[in-house]
C-alpha cells in the first residue's frame, strides 16, 4: 500500500492565510476548518489591542496600499512588533474563524487519495461556492491556493509533471474569483529566480521552492508506477502546494506582479534560469552567498547587537531542527517497518488459523488475522502522519531558517555597496581638491559632477541600506510569529489524526474481544 | 499465566504443595548466572517453600522425568516443555532461539518457567516423581550433576529421525495427528517469530519516540522575547506529547510479550513436545515392526527368544499407544483454552492501553488548542 493513499498536506501556517480550501472538495466538509482556526484568533487580537470588526468592512484594495506604503514609510523605528504587517495578518486572521470554509488540510486520519481535490462532480461546485461566497462577503481579503492533479507530459526523458495550481480569491486585482492554471516544476523554480533577484524584495525572507530531485524525477520519467514514485509525486505536490501558500500570504509578495502571473497567466513562458537551483539545493546556494559575504573585507561594525544576536539565534535554531529532522526521520522508518512487519504477521496467523483443526479457534484466529490487517493501515497513515505533518513542516524551516540567512545576508551586502560608495565619494572628492589646486577647470567641472552623482548614491544606498535592516527586523519578527502558529497548529493536526488512530483502535479490539471469549 | 485444568490428584501422590500456584517470584542475577526464586504453598496450609534454584536444577528436574523407564507407556507422554537455556548477555543466536522469553528483562521467561513447574505438577503421572518434591521442597539445591543418558537423548534422535519420521503409521488416527502436528508445527514457529518482529519494531518506536521528546529540548530558548516564550512553550509541550507516545507504545509492547507471544511462544513449545512423542512411538512401531520380522524368521534355536522381545515390544506399544491417547485428547483441549486465555488478555490489555492513549491524546490537544500566544 503506498503512502499516496493519505495523501493530505499539511495546512498552511496558521493565520496568515485563511485556509488554501478549493471549493472543488469532493468533501465540502466545513467543520475543521473552524478547529484550525478556533485558537489562532481571539487571544492574538485581544493582545495586540486590535479591534478586528473594523477592519472586516474595509475595502481589501485599501488595506492592501495602506500596508504598503506604511512600509515604505516606516523609517527610523525598525522594531515594530505591532506594525501594519502583522495587523494585516491578524485582521486576516480573526476573519478565517467567521470563515467555515472547505478545507483542503484534510486530516491524515482516513486514507484518501489527494486526487479528491479534483474529484469535483461539476454539480458540487456551485454549492461550495455559494456557501463561500456568502462567508467572503465578510471575509475581504483572501487567497486561497491549492496544487493538486499531477499528471505526466510526454515521454520518456523529456516528460515532465504537470500540476494544476487553482486560485480562489475575491481580491480585485485578479482578473477572476476563481481560476486554474497548469505549471510544471521549472515553473515554480522560476518564481522563485524572479523574485529574489528583486532590489524590491531584499531583506524579505523569500519561501524557498522544494528542492530538485534528479533521482526522483528519473524514475517518474521512465515510467514507474511503484510505490516509491507515487510517494515521490505526492511529497512534491504537497511541497510545492506549500511553498505557494507561503508565498501568497506573505503582503508584499502577493502584490508583485510575478506572482499575479504565475498564478493567472494560461501560457507562461519557460523559466530558464533556474540552472542556479539545480544539483546544488537552495541551501547550498545561500550557504554559498554568505561564504562570498564573508569574505569581503570591509567588516561591519554593528551599533545595533540585535542582528549579530538574532543571525547567531537563527543558525542555532537550524542546526536544532536538523537534530529534530534526523529523529523524526528515523521514527517515520521505524513505523514503515511496523506496516511490513504487521501484515507477515497477519499473513502468518491467516495460515495458523486455516490450518487449525478446533473450529472456534480457527476462526478466532483469522479474526485476529483481518484485524491485524486493519492495524497495517493503521500504521500506515500514522507513519505518513508523522512524515507529512513533522518530517516535512522540519524541513521546510530548515530552509525558511536558510532564507532567513540569506535576508541577513543582503543587508550586509546593502552596507558593503554603502561603504563602497562612501569610499569611491571620498576619492571623488581627493580629486576634486587635488584639481582644484593643480588648477584646471574643465576636469574640475567633471570632477564636481562626479561629486554630486555619487553624493546621491550614497544617500540611496543609505537609504536603502537602512530600508532593507527594518524590512529584515519587520520580517524576523513576522516570521516568528508564523512558526509558533505554524507548529502548534501542525500539532494540533498530528493530535487530532493520532486520536482518531487511537480511537479506531479501541473499535477493532472491542469487536475483537467477543471472538476471543467465544472460543472453546 | 496459563492456568491448565488440574488433572485430578491420585490420593497416592507424593507432592505435598499445590501446583496451580506455583510462583517464581524473583529472578537474581550474579554475573552469568540467574537464580529463580520459586515460592509453593504447602497442601496442610499451614505455609510456603521458599527455594532458589538455577536452570541447571531444572535440567536436572528433566532429566529425572525423562529416566522413568519403570513407568508404563512413559514414551507416550507429552513432557511439558523446559524453555531453552537463558544467556545472560546473548549471541543473536540464541536471542533469537529464545524468542519472546529472551525480552523483558526475564519476566516473561520467569512466567514460562512457572508454567512448566505448574504443568509438571498437574501431570497425573509425572507429578508422581520424587524429583519434583524435591526440586520444590529442599532447602539445598538437587544435585548438579548430569545424569546418565536416556532415552530422550535429543541427540541421538535427531541422527535416527530422517529414517524413522516418515514411517508410515498403523493406525489412522496417528497417522492423522502426525501430519497435522508436521504442519501446525511450522506455521506455528513462524506466527511467533513473525509476532517477535512487531514487537522488537514497536520497542524501536518508542525508544524514537524519547528521542525525539528529548531533543526538542534542544530547541527551548531564554529570552523574555513573546514569540520565543511561544515556540518554546510548543517545544516543551510536544515533548510531553512524545514521551507520552513513548510510555503508551511501551506498554503496547509489553502487552504483547506478555500474553500473545507468551501464548504462541508455548504453543510452538508444546508443539515440538507432541512431535517429539509422536517420534518415540513411530520408532517404537519401527522397533516392533522389526521384532515381529525377526520372530516370524527366526531359527527354531532362537525363536523362542525372539518371541518374547515381540512380546515385550508389543506391550510397551500398547501402553505407548494408550498413554499417548490421553495424552493427545489432553493437550488438545488445553492447548484450545490457553489460546483462548491468551487472545482474551491480549485484547483487554490493548483495548485497555488504547483507551488510556486516547485519553492522555485527548488532554495534551486540549492543552495546545488551549494554549495562548
Amino acid at each position: 500500500m503506498a503512502a499516496s493513499s493519505d495523501r493530505n498536506p499539511p495546512p498552511f501556517p496558521a493565520t496568515e492565510d485563511p485556509e488554501p480550501g478549493l471549493p472543488d472538495m469532493a468533501d465540502g466538509d466545513s467543520d475543521e476548518g473552524e478547529d484550525i482556526f478556533v485558537s489562532n484568533s481571539a487571544p492574538v487580537s485581544v493582545s495586540r489591542g486590535v479591534s478586528q470588526p473594523e477592519r472586516v468592512s474595509e475595502e481589501p484594495a485599501d488595506l492592501f496600499s495602506e500596508e504598503a506604503t506604511s512600509a515604505s514609510s516606516a523609517k527610523s523605528n525598525g522594531v515594530q512588533s505591532d506594525d501594519d504587517n502583522d495587523l494585516f495578518a491578524e485582521a486576516q486572521a480573526d476573519l478565517s474563524t467567521d470563515k467555515s470554509g472547505s478545507s483542503s488540510q484534510k486530516q491524515l486520519s482516513g486514507p484518501r487519495p489527494a486526487s479528491s481535490f479534483s474529484q469535483s462532480p461539476a454539480a458540487l461546485q456551485p454549492t461550495s461556492l455559494e456557501q463561500l461566497e456568502e462567508e467572503e462577503a465578510k471575509d475581504s481579503f483572501d487567497v486561497d491556493v491549492a496544487v493538486t492533479n499531477p499528471e505526466k507530459v510526454g515521454d520518456g526523458m523529456n516528460a515532465y509533471m504537470a500540476y494544476k495550481v487553482s486560485t480562489r480569491t475575491s481580491l480585485s486585482m485578479f482578473k477572476c474569483k476563481t481560476f486554474s492554471v497548469r505549471r510544471r516544476f521549472s515553473d515554480f523554480l522560476g518564481l522563485y529566480e524572479k523574485l529574489s533577484v528583486k532590489q524590491s524584495l531584499h531583506g524579505c525572507i523569500l519561501p524557498p521552492p522544494p528542492e530538485k530531485s534528479v533521482v526522483g524525477m528519473t524514475k517518474v520519467k521512465v515510467g514507474m508506477d511503484d510505490p516509491s514514485s507515487v510517494e515521490f509525486v505526492e511529497r512534491r505536490r504537497a511541497a510545492l502546494e506549500r511553498y505557494l501558500q507561503r508565498v501568497v500570504a506573505h503582503p508584499l509578495l502577493l502584490q508583485d506582479p510575478d506572482v499575479r502571473e504565475f498564478l493567472e497567466r494560461e501560457d507562461l513562458p519557460r523559466a530558464v534560469n533556474t540552472q542556479a537551483l539545480s544539483g546544488a539545493g537552495f541551501l547550498k546556494m545561500i550557504n554559498k552567498a554568505s561564504d562570498a559575504v564573508n569574505k569581503m573585507t570591509i567588516k561591519m561594525n554593528e551599533s545595533d547587537t540585535w542582528f549579530e544576536d538574532k543571525f547567531q539565534e537563527v543558525e542555532n535554531e537550524e542546526q536544532h531542527l536538523r537534530k529534530l529532522h534526523a529523529v523524526v526521520d528515523s521514527l517515520v522508518n521505524h513505523r514503515k517497518e511496523l506496516c511490513g512487519n504487521t501484515a507477515i504477521f497477519a499473513k502468518s496467523m491467516a495460515m495458523l488459523g486455516n490450518s487449525e483443526d478446533n473450529t472456534a479457534l480457527s476462526r478466532a484466529l483469522s479474526q485476529l488475522a483481518e484485524v491485524e490487517d486493519k492495524m497495517e493501515q493503521l500504521h500506515q497513515e500514522q507513519a505518513a502522519s508523522d512524515f507529512y505533518i513533522f518530517a516535512e513542516l522540519l524541513s521546510d524551516y530548515i530552509r525558511l531558517l536558510g532564507a532567513v540567512r540569506g535576508c541577513f545576508d543582503q543587508r550586509m551586502r546593502a552596507w558593503q555597496r554603502w561603504q563602497e560608495a562612501q569610499s569611491t565619494l571620498q576619492k571623488k572628492r581627493e580629486v576634486e581638491a587635488k584639481l582644484l589646486w593643480a588648477n584646471k577647470p574643465d576636469k574640475l567641472q567633471q570632477a564636481k559632477e562626479e561629486i554630486t552623482e555619487w553624493e546621491a548614491r550614497v544617500t540611496q544606498f543609505e537609504r536603502d541600506f537602512d530600508r532593507i535592516g527594518m524590512t529584515v527586523r519587520k520580517e524576523v519578527l513576522r516570521f516568528e510569529k508564523e512558526k509558533a502558529k505554524d507548529f502548534k497548529s501542525q500539532i494540533i493536526k498530528y493530535l487530532e489524526a493520532m486520536l482518531q488512530s487511537q480511537q479506531r483502535l479501541i473499535k477493532f479490539w472491542e469487536a475483537f474481544l467477543p471472538e476471543a471469549k467465544a472460543i472453546a | 499465566m496459563f492456568v491448565l485444568k488440574e488433572e485430578v490428584k491420585d490420593a497416592s501422590s507424593v507432592l505435598s504443595v499445590h501446583c496451580h500456584n506455583i510462583k517464581i517470584t524473583e529472578v537474581l542475577q550474579d554475573g552469568d548466572e540467574l537464580t529463580f526464586i520459586i515460592v509453593s504453598q504447602k497442601l496442610s496450609g499451614t505455609g510456603e517453600y521458599h527455594v532458589d534454584r538455577t536452570y541447571d536444577d531444572f535440567e536436572w528436574l528433566q532429566q529425572h522425568l525423562f529416566s522413568q523407564e519403570d513407568v508404563p507407556g512413559i514414551q507416550g507422554v507429552i513432557f511439558p516443555p523446559l524453555p531453552a537455556r537463558p544467556q545472560v548477555n546473548a549471541s543473536a543466536k540464541v536471542m533469537k532461539q529464545l524468542g519472546f522469553l529472551g525480552l523483558g528483562e526475564w519476566q516473561p521467561y520467569c512466567r514460562a518457567l512457572e508454567t512448566f513447574l505448574r504443568q509438571v505438577t498437574a501431570h497425573s503421572i509425572l507429578s508422581k516423581n520424587k524429583a519434583m518434591e524435591v526440586f520444590l521442597t529442599s532447602t539445598d539445591p538437587p544435585g548438579r550433576q548430569k545424569i546418565k543418558k536416556n532415552i530422550f537423548n535429543r541427540l541421538s534422535q535427531a541422527v535416527e529421525g530422517m529414517r524413522k519420521e516418515g514411517h508410515k503409521d498403523v493406525d489412522e488416527f496417528f497417522q492423522t495427528k502426525r501430519d497435522h502436528n508436521l504442519v501446525l508445527t511450522g506455521y506455528t514457529k513462524t506466527a511467533a517469530e513473525k509476532f517477535l518482529d512487531v514487537v522488537l519494531t514497536e520497542q524501536k518506536i518508542a525508544v524514537a519516540c524519547g528521542h525525539f521528546s528529548a531533543s526538542l529540548h534542544l530547541c527551548v530558548e531564554q529570552g523574555d522575547d513573546p514569540e520565543k516564550q511561544a515556540f518554546t512553550r510548543v517545544c516543551v509541550k510536544l515533548s510531553e506529547v512524545f514521551n507520552s507516545m513513548k510510555k503508551s507504545m511501551m506498554s503496547v509492547a509489553l502487552n504483547d510479550m506478555g500474553t500473545l507471544g507468551l501464548g504462541l511462544d508455548l504453543e510452538s513449545r508444546y508443539q515440538d513436545a507432541e512431535k517429539e512423542m509422536l517420534f518415540r512411538r513411530t520408532c517404537k512401531l519401527v522397533e516392533l515392526e522389526n521384532a515381529r520380522k525377526n520372530a516370524e524368521r527366526a531359527k527354531p534355536v532362537k525363536k523362542t527368544a525372539m518371541e518374547e522381545v515381540k512380546n515385550a515390544a508389543e506391550t510397551e506399544f500398547e501402553q505407548i499407544c494408550e498413554v499417548a491417547k490421553k495424552e493427545i485428547v489432553q493437550l488438545e483441549r488445553a492447548r484450545v483454552e490457553m489460546l483462548q486465555q491468551a487472545l482474551i488478555q491480549w485484547c483487554e490489555k490493548q483495548l485497555l492501553t488504547a483507551k488510556e492513549s486516547a485519553d492522555v491524546l485527548s488532554q495534551h490537544l486540549q492543552a495546545f488548542k488551549g494554549m495562548a500566544y
